[in-house]
């Protein structure tokens, strides 16, 4: 086994990762990145992002993650490309962790800093999971070509429900948003531009209760509540609005809700995010997953930090994952510095 | 290099009629994460050299043949055993996931 101990381990390769590991490199610290396979976190699956300070014109999501890792590269990071398995953090023998990944090798580290962000939210409603890959898809950057001329619904009201619903519409025959509540909460600039396209219809107060089809996506089964789906005109207004006059059908209609099936080809699911929290043993969280955090950047557990989504339930911004990554760099140099 | 390129006009003969087991990476030039996944795909090819065939199918310049095994996200990675496909893998997967399918099937 390799018997070389970091001074720091980070677990995790999206912002918040790699701007500690841009940190804890420059203080002369001893770096790991346990990036996975997967690695550089959600902004992979992005086209353009115009909000990251520095770059005006913006800077294509991917493109910001390379230059990231070859930042952390330069000033020294040891970046690995293998997932991440689990952790004991229960268990540390004279101040060392044990850091396990899924090829079978372990790292040992005086601290770690735990950056593994947040995966897609799936529905979870009948005939979803079976149809992931067939019309069920979680980024649109990666599969709005196979959509040509297709239909397409997006299911969210948040930036990255507006973010698909765009890039879907250079291919998409259409673009339904479906959005469970009467207003959507993305920022004004993402609103704007979906509310302005005349190739997404906006409809309010409906959820999806079923995805239908036999090998592929074929159908949804939609709940409205209140008897007419709200939909969203261009003159900034919603009105109510027949399903039928969507191209759907009625299956049921009561008092407080409608039924209604509607043909469509793509799901594409921006519902949020599932805290990847589950692997570390001994780690406090919340009830919905989230790392609990102790004076901005610790965990319940010494020696163990973190930082962005997979504690931040609350600003989720590449921007504020960097922020938290150069907090904990800065107080894991802090205690290690104590230390010696 | 160990990894075959496979298109519509050679998938047939290379892929459906192979007595060998074969992993097929479908893929795209704008896919982020196609670009992820293609070290893990490299590395089988060596790994499993001799018993199964390992190849990549660029759907951009092959449209049938995704079409034919209903692809519709990327990457997806077919493992064919006999000429049909017994296991679909959607998005980056580790190579342990891909070694465990496959091993099953050269068992």
């Amino acid at each position: 086994m390799d018997k070389t101990v970091y001074d720091v381990i980070i677990i995790g390769s999206g912002p918040s990762g790699l701007t500690a590991a841009i940190y804890t490199t420059r203080a002369n610290l001893k770096t790991l990145v346990v990036a996975g396979v997967k690695w550089g976190g959600q902004l992979m699956l992005t086209t353009l992002v115009e909000n990251f300070p520095g770059f005006p014109e913006g800077i294509m999501g991917p493109e910001l993650m390379m230059n990231m890792r070859k930042q952390a590269e330069h000033f020294g990071a040891e970046i690995i490309n293998t997932n991440f398995k689990d952790a004991d953090f229960t268990q540390s023998e004279k101040g060392i962790l044990t850091v396990n990944t899924d090829d079978g090798k372990s790292y040992q580290g005086k601290t770690v800093i735990i950056a593994t962000g947040a995966d897609t939210k799936w529905l979870e409603v009948p005939g979803e999971k079976e149809k992931i890959g067939r019309g069920v898809a979680s980024c649109a950057p990666c599969d709005a070509a196979f959509y040509k001329d297709k239909r397409v619904i997006v299911v969210g009201g948040g930036d990255s429900a507006m973010e698909e619903a765009s890039v879907l519409t250079k291919f998409a025959s259409h673009v339904w948003l479906i959005h469970r509540r009467d207003s959507l909460r993305a920022s004004a600039a993402m609103q704007e531009r979906v509310l302005k396209d005349p190739k997404i219809t906006v409809v309010y107060n409906t959820e999806v209760e079923e995805v239908l089809g036999e090998m592929k996506v074929e159908k949804v089964r939609f709940k409205t509540s209140g008897n007419m789906p709200l939909v969203q005109e261009k003159t900034d207004e919603s009105v109510p609005t027949d399903p039928e006059k969507l191209g759907g059908s009625v299956v049921n209609k009561t008092d407080t809700h409608i039924t209604w099936e509607f043909p469509v080809d793509g799901i594409f699911v921006a519902i949020g995010h599932i805290p990847n929290s589950q692997l570390f043993k001994g780690i406090e969280t919340d009830e919905k997953g989230f790392i609990k955090i102790h004076e901005h950047t610790k965990t319940n557990v010494e020696r163990v930090y973190v930082a962005g989504d997979v504690h931040d339930n609350e600003y989720k911004q590449a921007i504020t994952a960097a922020g938290f990554g150069c907090m904990a760099a800065l107080e894991v140099e802090k205690f290690l510095r104590m230390e010696n | 290099m160990d990894v075959t390129t496979y298109t519509d006009d050679n998938f047939e003969a290379e892929v459906v009629k192979s007595t060998t087991p074969v992993l097929v990476d479908f893929w795209a030039d704008w896919c982020t994460p196609c670009h992820m996944l293609a070290p893990t795909i490299d590395e089988l090819a060596s790994d499993y050299k001799g018993k199964v065939k390992v190849g990549k199918l660029n759907v951009d310049e092959n449209p049938q043949t995704p079409g034919t095994f209903g692809i519709m996200s990327l990457p997806t990675v077919l493992l064919f055993e006999k000429g049909k496909p017994v296991k679909t893998f959607v998005g980056v997967q580790g190579k342990e996931e891909f070694k465990k399918a496959i091993d099953e099937v050269l068992s």
